[in-house]
């Protein structure tokens, strides 16, 4: 049961979530993290850390976002690891409201 | 590493916080040794003591720690206590600063009535003995009667209810302690109660951790709904989405039948009392109440197994201050000591420094948050001889008579695994430090 990066992370990428991340799986592009789904432990503590909740574990995923697993795995087999938090992006605050988070 | 390292720093815990300290110091630019000391010979803390053996993907990140292990400059030294095998001031005259990472090893306690009648117990002490800590694998627990109460709404309360409501055949093929096994296969408990203060919407359980209690073999979770309001699993407003789920999830158990052979139920605004008995316990009293009606009653349950998972607090360290209404060590943001007077040269990371809380991962950020507070304060830390660190460690390889080192529990880590391949097992724990000894020796001996 990996946990998957969604949509609510593009245009936002706060990185909060590779702060707390064990074993660092997560992986970055310049609009998003992606998770690796193979060094994921699931111990979902990136779960809350998300500003904008947009990690999920897959059981949840509704149908039009079980997509997102197989992005989640391929992007992360492309992109480097991230192991520090980043500046989040600009814009970040204002989608993060127009989500109403 | 290739160079003399210029500064030397000792951390005392080997657990997730412990390991992710040496893991910033060593990632610095600064030129840094690192001596992980630690009281067992076996290293990885509540990862391999705390983390329930059904959760084996969880202790997949003991390959990061492996990793930091490896990183040139990092030593680790087992089977030494700090505080009692060595002072801290002695750490502290022969290293440039020294962490302490040395976890919430002990349980609260609740001054309750009863609290200590036996058969009433600590969450911790049951989760040290399944999982085979030396500490407490000669506790015995009795599981001869039908129903247990385990008090707190967390996670360590759900891997408790979980562990007691698993079959054997669900926890044979796990790294369980042979000796709990073999106790739990004879239990006879049909029911645990879980039972929280608070309401649906006020539980500490991590959605996925909850969700794992819909999909047991022999157990199906259930909710007393004589403890609750109208309504009790709507979500408040603005309620964070990982809480929505657990609220969502304890509905569903509420609407389930009781059909398997055992059953969790889940209990709600009942607050301990005290526990009743003459020799040992046979009933947890609690008190419940209406929210904001102002109705109370007293509530029994009849049980003679109480586990107590409120919170647990560090184990203090002599000469090191401490704080006594967090249970941590005295600390300003990692630095030990109080705000303006801090201590030079001693920190603390973890659990000890912030209390129990958050996911192993909370530790790396926590780690890292007081490894820059040791940077900045590097350059004005008094510099003690350059070989001193080395005298520390090689006297007490000299007085154990052998190196419990990380090659020393690559060979108890070898000899576990291949314990636990003849049982079916990941790896069947040495549970006394004389049989990790005699491991690392090389001499697998019975434990």
């Amino acid at each position: 049961m990996p946990y998957v990066v969604t949509d609510h992370c593009t245009g936002c990428r706060y990185t909060e979530c590779v702060t707390v991340c064990p074993v660092e799986c997560f992986h970055i592009d310049d609009d998003m993290t992606y998770i690796d789904p193979d060094n994921c432990i699931d111990c979902g503590g990136c779960v809350p850390a998300c500003p904008v909740g947009a990690i999920q574990p897959s059981y949840l995923l509704s149908p039009d976002q079980q997509k997102w697993i197989e992005i989640n795995r391929r992007r992360s087999a492309e992109t480097p690891v991230v192991t520090m938090r980043l500046t989040p992006l600009a814009g970040a605050d204002e989608r993060k409201r127009a989500l109403g988070l | 590493m290739t160079t003399v390292p210029r500064y030397h720093v000792a951390i005392v815990g080997a657990g997730p916080s412990g390991f992710y300290a040496a893991e910033a110091l060593l990632r610095s630019d600064k030129n840094i040794a690192v001596d992980l000391f630690e009281r067992l010979p076996v290293p990885y803390g509540l990862v391999r003591f705390g983390v329930a053996p059904d959760h084996a993907k969880l202790k997949q990140v003991t390959a990061v720690f492996e990793r930091i292990a490896q990183m040139p400059g990092f030593r680790f030294v087992g089977g030494v206590e700090i505080g009692v095998d060595i002072g801290i001031d002695d750490l502290r005259r022969s290293y440039h600063a020294v962490i302490l990472a040395t976890g919430a090893a002990l349980g609260r306690e609740m001054g309750l009535t009863g609290e200590n009648l036996p058969g009433t117990h600590q969450a911790s002490d049951f989760v040290g003995w399944y999982n085979g800590h030396p500490d407490y694998r000669d506790l015995t627990f009795d599981f001869g009667g039908e129903r247990a109460v385990v008090i707190g709404h967390g996670n360590v309360a759900l891997d408790v209810a979980r562990i007691l409501v698993k079959t054997p055949d669900e926890l044979r093929h796990t790294d369980i302690a042979g000796h709990a096994l073999e106790a739990l296969a004879e239990s006879r408990i049909r029911e645990v109660h879980l039972v929280g203060r608070g309401g649906p919407d006020g539980t500490r359980f991590s959605a996925k951790e909850l969700q794992e209690f819909g999909t047991l073999g022999n157990c199906d979770p259930g909710v007393e709904m004589g403890d609750l309001a109208i309504d009790p699993f709507v979500p408040p407003q603005g309620v964070d989405p990982e809480r929505k789920i657990a609220i969502g999830l304890l509905d569903a158990f509420s609407r389930r039948a009781w059909e398997k052979s055992r059953r969790c139920l889940f209990r709600f605004h009942l607050a301990p009392v005290g526990f009743e008995g003459h020799e040992r316990v046979n009933r947890a009293v609690f008190r419940w109440s209406a929210q904001g009606e102002g109705l109370e009653q007293d509530v029994g349950i009849d049980t003679n197994l109480v586990f107590l998972s409120v919170g647990r607090r560090s184990a203090p360290v002599a000469d090191v201050p401490y704080d006594a209404g967090r249970g941590v060590h005295a600390n300003a943001g990692g630095r030990i000591g109080v705000e303006g007077e801090e201590v030079p040269g001693l920190y603390v990371c973890g659990w000890s420094k912030r209390g129990p809380q958050g996911t192993i991962g909370t530790n790396r950020a926590c780690a890292l948050d007081t490894v820059e507070k040791l940077l900045a304060d590097l350059g004005s830390l008094p510099s003690p001889p350059s070989t001193a660190a080395d005298s520390v460690v090689s006297s007490i390889w000299q007085r154990q008579g052998l190196r419990l080192d990380f090659e020393a529990w690559r060979a108890i880590d070898l000899a576990e695994v291949a314990r636990g391949r003849v049982l079916g097992k990941p790896r069947e724990k040495f549970v006394s430090v004389e049989a990790m000894i005699a491991a690392a020796k090389g001499k697998d001996i019975a434990c």
